[in-house]
């Protein structure tokens, strides 16, 4: 249950020791798929937030099965750049064209209440905006994860991460699309710092579990970046270029970074 | 002919911009029950609803739709009890370990997630509202009977659609006294003085089962929900994470923690020589 989120292991990837068993399939209701709208364009998006930015990432490559039909196809919109205050973006993974329309439909949305309400929206209000929107295509859904990230009203770096239907919730980082299975365990250990324990407090059930703390941006920039070229490494559907937004208080930076191509 | 002209010439610059109305639709909150929610352009849109993202049926469906879970509440003389697991998952992937699984629907009503998150967040939110609405046309609180009432009806009137949810509502109000009610997307509603909803709910019950009683103080109420999702998180692989437990009492609920199960399961072990089946030697 619950919410959330994100992405399901790659279908040839790391392999686990057991397969769920398939319910019978009643006899009685053979399945057609004639009606089937949507291609999964591959890459991965990450984000990451901290005392006071939040990072967003994506890889550019975009797939169709083992074809590459671009290696430049943007997953991070600055939602309502025309607005010199806006500090969201979102990044949506899955089916690019469900993607661009959901990010068009969040840029109208923020947009129409900063008209109607002559102040920019805050990520919180943002963020359920876009949980309902996602929602309201709840019988035929947005085949994206999504992570919205910027920055909360005390400045803090904002995170919220979504399931396809909507379900979200706040974080400190997420991974999602093709390769999320490869870089959110990496993240966890290394953001969250789990499984990481203080050096001689003990042995066994003495040891200290590390307290994770605010990163700094270099330190979530480097992290971005070997999160990236691992998954380049080992998946298929990521590679070719990076895509970066650093949300501050000053704005909103976009940094490109060069990815192997093969 | 003018008219003819007129239907297909519009004079520049109109047009180009969302009309009223679909700057009215854009800003709508909640969809009214006309079902505003999109229909793919099909004749049967919930088979294939299920053939994308019903994970049980079809294990390669394309949407995986986060599941899996174990949630608890019950009644005794203190009030009510809550109690969550807080992992979700995607076939075999666990999505996150940090889900909030109890949902503060105001600060006296609680509601449980299992089935759908998506489901269980909007439709409880949307109750939200409508308590809230109550409140304010009545000037009084809304009943659990008849919260839960609006949620049953409202997970009825989409009976058939896809919709996936186990939910319970806790709540304490004068009139009442602690009630619990479990509603389920079938459009099922019971009282009941305990309940445990999903994957892990038979583990779950047969801690609450065999140490159950009304008259439970407190503290001993607060421990055996914790104990309960504990066993859950123990056997069931769909659940794990944090416990999340909760206590609602007249003056409104009170939360106990959002606490990681790993250090509760040794604590449990090692102090009270619980789950003897495993071992605790590092050799």
């Amino acid at each position: 249950m619950a919410a959330i989120f994100t992405g399901a292991p790659p279908n040839s990837g790391p392999g686990y020791s057991f397969t769920q068993t398939p319910a019978p399939t009643s006899a009685s209701e053979p399945r057609q798929h004639a009606f089937y709208p949507y291609t999964d364009n591959g890459g991965s998006t990450l984000g990451i937030s901290s005392s006071n930015f939040t990072i967003l990432a994506g890889d550019t490559r975009s797939t169709s099965g083992y074809n590459i039909n671009t290696r430049y196809a943007p997953k991070l919109f600055h939602i309502d750049s025309a607005d010199p205050s806006s500090r969201l973006v979102l990044s949506v993974v899955g089916f690019a064209a469900d993607g661009e329309a959901l990010a068009e439909r969040l840029d109208t949305v923020v947009k129409m209440y900063r008209y109607q309400h002559g102040k920019t929206i805050s990520v919180g209000a943002a963020a359920q905006r876009l949980s309902h929107v996602l929602y309201g295509k709840r019988f035929f859904p947005y085949y994206v994860h999504a992570i919205l990230g910027g920055l909360d009203e005390e400045g803090k770096g904002a995170l919220y991460s979504y399931d396809p239907v909507g379900s979200y919730e706040r974080e400190q980082c997420r991974a999602a699309g093709a390769a999320a299975s490869l870089i959110m365990p990496f993240l966890d250990n290394q953001v969250n710092y789990k499984n990481q324990y203080v050096a001689g407090s003990g042995v066994g059930h003495e040891l200290q579990q590390r307290d994770p703390r605010p990163l700094e941006r270099k330190e979530v920039e480097e992290l971005v970046r070997d999160a990236f070229t691992s998954a380049v490494e080992r998946h298929i559907e990521v590679g070719d270029g990076l895509q970066m937004m650093v949300i501050t208080k000053e704005g909103v930076e976009e940094v490109y970074r060069e990815l192997k191509k093969d | 002919m003018d008219t003819l002209v007129a239907q297909y010439s519009r004079p520049s610059g109109q047009q180009e911009g969302y009309s009223q109305d679909e700057q009215q639709e854009l800003l709508q909150l909640t969809p009214p029950l006309s079902l505003k929610f999109a229909l793919p352009p099909i004749a049967q849109p919930s088979s294939w609803l299920r053939a994308m993202t019903d994970d049980y049926s079809n294990p390669n469906c394309p949407i995986k739709i986060a599941h899996g879970t174990t949630t608890l509440a019950f009644r005794f003389q203190g009030g009510i009890i809550v109690a969550t697991d807080s992992r979700a998952t995607a076939g075999n992937w666990i999505a996150s370990q940090t889900v909030k699984k109890v949902i503060e629907i105001n600060n006296c009503l609680l509601g449980t997630m299992a089935g759908g998150a998506a489901d269980c967040q909007y439709w409880l939110a949307y109750l939200g509202m409508q308590c809230r609405l109550h409140e304010l046309r009545h000037k009084r609180r809304i009943s659990v009977a008849a919260a839960s009432k609006i949620l049953a009806n409202l997970v009825y009137s989409y009976k058939g659609m896809g919709l996936s949810m186990g939910t319970m509502c806790a709540g304490v109000t004068p009139q009442e006294g602690p009630a619990l009610y479990y509603i389920d997307s079938d459009g099922t509603r019971l009282s009941g003085n305990l309940f445990c909803v999903g994957s892990g709910q038979t583990f779950a019950y047969g801690v609450l089962d065999a140490q159950y009683s009304y008259d439970l103080s407190e503290e001993d109420a607060l421990d055996l929900g914790r104990r309960s999702i504990l066993a859950a998180t123990h056997r069931d692989a769909y659940s794990g994470g944090y416990i999340n437990l909760y206590h609602v009492k007249e003056s409104g609920w009170v939360k106990h923690g959002f606490s990681d199960t790993n250090p509760i399961f040794w604590k449990t072990k090692l102090e009270k020589g619980e789950f003897s089946n495993v071992t605790s030697e590092l050799e």
